[in-house]
């Protein structure tokens, strides 16, 4: 597309007013900061949801008075009840899986600095970006509703689960506490959350293909700009799934249908269609909702974590002072898992009851998926090697990653495998397992990113001795946390249980499980730290320059934080690939992606693959 | 800080290994004829996960190590990559990663794929929310037939096992599994109202119960015993109760239990409960 129209066409005024200038802005940094701060919000709820879980597992039965003052019914005398427990599962997952991983790494970072990176002065639908953090933040407030109108007092929503199995989700309240308004309104929260994720991924998938500047090819592109396309490849084709599953649902449990629910069920003492506390419903299929879900749910696993790679690719080469080893093997790994991520779902059903046969298919691809990511880590590590390391406080984060997305990526090799998930499966392996790949690993790149991106969002840097403080402490903590889980998982420990005192079998663990809450207790406390640097700094941080890490990405062109339009009405000409550090013979250890062609050629090509090195040319 | 995080991450890397490598937490011995063949699988993909884990994780810290920033001057190395390594590695993890795939599906197929070989012992158990429910066929080996119309809990009838069925004359049900030693064993999973999922650790597998559904299953327990059975897949409030045990049986023993009519099985199967204790945990 040609310079001008694009001027014509998108070219919109900086706006004046308040409101349109923070609140209902249509510009994609404000949006963006919107998404980080909403995520911000909602960690803290999922991540108190996770102590208070603990704590009931580690001290069953013991009086916190003030439970007994927040939840006098699902806490009374301070104790948690059961289906209390069980709506805190439901909650933190479902909280942190949508409001946290799908939204700060994509709807934040992704929106703020993809059209930067590719040297777009905004969206490519300014409004349609508005609408759909509009639409996001519905989704948070109709969760939060959840905990106050759950229909149970005893809970603080439904007691299903994040996977929100049918047909215990599909029965209505005759299912047990929780599983009345508070699953209708999860399930709208869902659905809703559903249309902004779609709404945002069209616009990125435009916006990445149309409006890339001058001499921005797609192998000159950020390896973030990638992650974050893939991204939304993955989001535009799997939340249509997840949304066509909750309307179907919610028919199952208000107009009578029965497409998750078969013949015959016996429920609480009724008989299907005996009374019209359980109307008759015959012919659905249990397993099709697991289908469905998991025909979401896997490639949000992918959702959560590809933009924590590609932060992390891109922050690894800035402070290794590096090109990424293996540009062009990034991307296509980038691919391979987008593409193979729409291929494993069965690995979350070998013992559903769906066909074996299936499952071995499953398996196969599952462990196939494991090379791309392998393929990943090896260029991570390759891009270390023969690097100048600085270690800041986003570098500490990114290496982080690395470290945790092996230690959480490693077991799948084991989940994956149909005959050894037969005894893992529902056990705390699991939960280890994906926390720490989709959960822990991704956080920590959403960390990295924020510490990273952070002078330029606020044109001040965030403290560095806070910064490293609060690394040391969640790194170590969050491996006291999920390694001891796997060896639970082994002796059995099933998911989901509210307490652990009904089994002999599971009575060794005890002190694991009390150390795993010391280290969850110690982890949570610590992230004050982490908020308060990020508050201070925004106000009291020393003042950033446009280039404080010394990096060669678009957004390190522009003042920080950057004008309405990103670039004051200049758009950048691009004349290299994204990551050109350590050019022999610059006068620099790191060449601008705008620096104008001439100023050096690289020397000594021997043995280079060229691989986003300068990229394709016209 | 580069040598500080390389030696945090190298401790954090040992202490991982150690506590698998202690055993201290560990399945519990198995008691089925496939356990053997399945912790072979386990024990080769833990190996090569722990490998793998901690060659990247020492790798990653040598890395920090030898290449933090000394303030020399000089600068990092300047190359995009090599597509001999990128070849190399991806063909390496390839065939492993796939090669145990593959390896893993002999268990599963003799398991799964199979059907249970003729003159299997037979349980239908037909899970509730929270109880395990067991029917046992009696001495004619046909199980009654049931009809979800004839269900009430609160006259026992948790299956709504047809009375007028000659088949079901003799057919008991209990709440707890008793099995035959050295003989295979076929369950009829099936489920009345949610999903539930059978788990004895000691058997190494779990089945979903899908209502609707009857899922077959089969496994020849080796070892005599009382075990705990557990519930493994969220079904309500009080999923963390719903316990039943499972009883492995000397053959003599077992076929004395299930020729005896409902009341006087249920005494019996009281006293079996009583006798054999849990395995020492």
């Amino acid at each position: 597309m040609s310079v001008e129209t694009h001027d014509e066409v998108h070219r919109h005024p900086a706006p004046t007013g308040f409101i349109r200038k923070y609140i209902f802005s249509i510009d994609h940094k404000v949006i963006g900061i919107q998404y980080i701060v909403l995520a911000l919000a909602a960690v803290l709820v999922g991540m108190t949801m996770s102590v208070l879980m603990r704590m009931n597992l580690s001290w069953p039965g013991t009086s916190w008075p003030i439970l007994a003052t927040l939840f006098p019914a699902g806490a009374p005398g301070g104790v948690m009840n059961p289906e209390f427990y069980l709506s805190l599962v439901t909650m933190h997952g479902t909280i942190m899986v949508f409001f946290v991983l799908t939204t700060a790494p994509q709807g934040g970072f992704g929106n703020y600095f993809l059209p930067i990176q590719i040297g777009a002065d905004d969206m490519a639908f300014p409004y349609l970006n508005m609408l759909s953090f509009w639409v996001t933040l519905v989704g948070f407030i109709v969760i939060l509703a959840a905990i106050f109108f759950s229909g149970s007092p005893s809970t603080i929503g439904p007691i299903g689960g994040w996977t929100g199995y049918a047909p215990l989700s599909a029965l209505g309240a005759i299912a047990g506490p929780g599983q009345g308004m508070g699953m209708n309104l999860w399930i709208i929260s869902i659905a809703i959350f559903c249309v902004g994720s779609l709404l945002g991924a069209l616009n990125f998938i435009t916006t990445l293909l149309n409006m890339r500047t001058r001499g921005m090819s797609l192998m000159r592109m950020p390896l973030t700009c990638w992650a974050w396309f893939t991204t939304a490849v993955l989001a535009l084709l799997s939340f249509p799934v997840l949304l066509g599953a909750g309307i179907l649902l919610l028919l199952d449990r208000v107009a009578g249908t029965s497409f998750f629910i078969p013949g015959g069920l016996y429920v609480g003492g009724l008989l299907s269609g005996q009374d019209a506390r359980f109307p008759l419903h015959t012919g659905g299929s249990p397993i099709l909702w697991q289908h469905l879900f998991w025909f979401f749910g896997h490639p949000e696993v992918y959702i959560a974590i590809l933009p924590g790679m590609g932060a992390t690719s891109h922050i690894l080469a800035t402070f290794a002072r590096k090109p990424v080893f293996g540009y062009r093997a990034m991307v296509f790994a980038i691919f391979a898992i987008g593409l193979l991520g729409f291929f494993v779902w069965g690995h979350h059903m070998f013992i559903s009851g769906m066909s074996p046969y299936s499952a071995v298919a499953f398996s196969i691809i599952t462990l196939s998926i494991g090379v791309p990511s392998a393929v990943k880590t090896f260029n991570w590590l390759g891009t270390l090697w023969g690097g100048k390391i600085r270690f800041t406080t986003p570098m500490l984060f990114a290496i982080g990653f690395v470290s945790l997305f092996v230690a959480g990526g490693i077991t799948g090799l084991i989940l994956g495998q149909t005959s050894l998930d037969l005894s893992s499966h529902d056990t705390y392996i699991v939960l280890a397992h994906f926390h720490l790949v989709m959960g822990v690993a991704a956080i920590f790149g959403m960390f990295a990113g924020i510490y990273f991106w952070f002078p330029k969002m606020f044109g001040r840097m965030m403290n560095e001795r806070l910064g490293q403080f609060h690394f040391w402490i969640t790194f170590i903590g969050v491996y006291s946390i999920f390694v001891p889980m796997h060896v639970m998982g082994l002796v059995g420990m099933p998911r989901r249980y509210a307490q652990f005192t009904e089994y002999e079998f599971l009575k060794s663990l005890h002190p694991l499980v009390v150390f795993v809450s010391i280290a969850a207790i110690v982890t949570a406390v610590v992230q004050i730290v982490f908020y308060f640097n990020l508050v201070w700094s925004i106000f009291k941080g020393k003042k950033a320059g446009d280039n404080p890490w010394e990096a060669t990405t678009l957004e390190w062109t522009t003042p920080s934080p950057p004008p309405h339009d990103n670039f004051a009405g200049r758009a950048p000409t691009v004349y290299r690939g994204p990551y050109e550090y350590a050019v022999p013979g610059a006068a620099n250890d790191f060449l601008m992606q705008t620096d104008p062609e001439g100023v050096v050629e690289p020397a000594g090509s021997e043995g280079i693959t060229g691989n986003g090195h300068n990229g394709h040319r016209h | 800080m580069g040598r500080a995080l390389a030696v945090i991450i190298w401790i954090l890397t040992f202490l991982s290994v150690l506590i698998f490598a202690c055993k201290k937490w560990w399945f519990p011995p198995s008691i089925v004829n496939h356990g053997p063949a399945l912790d072979r699988q386990f024990m080769i993909t833990i190996l090569v996960v722990g490998f793998a884990f901690t060659a990247a994780q020492v790798g990653l810290g040598y890395m920090l190590w030898k290449y933090r920033d000394t303030n020399t001057g000089a600068r990092a190395v300047y190359t995009h990559g090599s597509n001999k390594l990128e070849v190399l590695w991806t063909v390496i993890t390839a065939a492993i990663f796939v090669g145990l795939a593959v390896m893993g599906q002999s268990v599963w197929a003799s398991l799964r794929l199979n059907e249970a070989p003729p003159g299997s012992f037979q349980v239908e158990v037909v899970a509730q929310q929270f109880q395990w429910n067991f029917h046992y066929a009696g001495k004619d080996v046909l199980f009654g037939r049931t009809d979800p119309k004839l269900i009430d809990d609160s006259s026992l009838n948790f299956l709504g096992l047809d009375e007028t069925d000659p088949n079901a004359k003799d057919d008991s049900v209990v709440t707890a599994l008793a099995v035959p030693v050295n003989r295979p064993v076929e369950l009829i999973l099936r489920s009345k109202d949610v999903i539930h999922s059978f788990w004895v650790p000691q058997l190494r597998f779990k089945q979903d119960l899908v209502p609707g559904m009857a899922i077959r299953v089969h496994f020849t327990p080796n070892t005599v015993g009382k075990y705990e059975l557990a519930c493994a897949e969220l079904c309500g409030q009080l999923h963390f109760k719903m316990k039943s045990y499972m009883l492995v049986l000397p053959e003599d023993e077992h076929k004395a239990l299930v020729a005896l009519p409902q009341a006087e099985f249920q005494a019996r199967m009281k006293e079996l409960l009583d006798k054999y204790p849990l395995p020492n945990y």
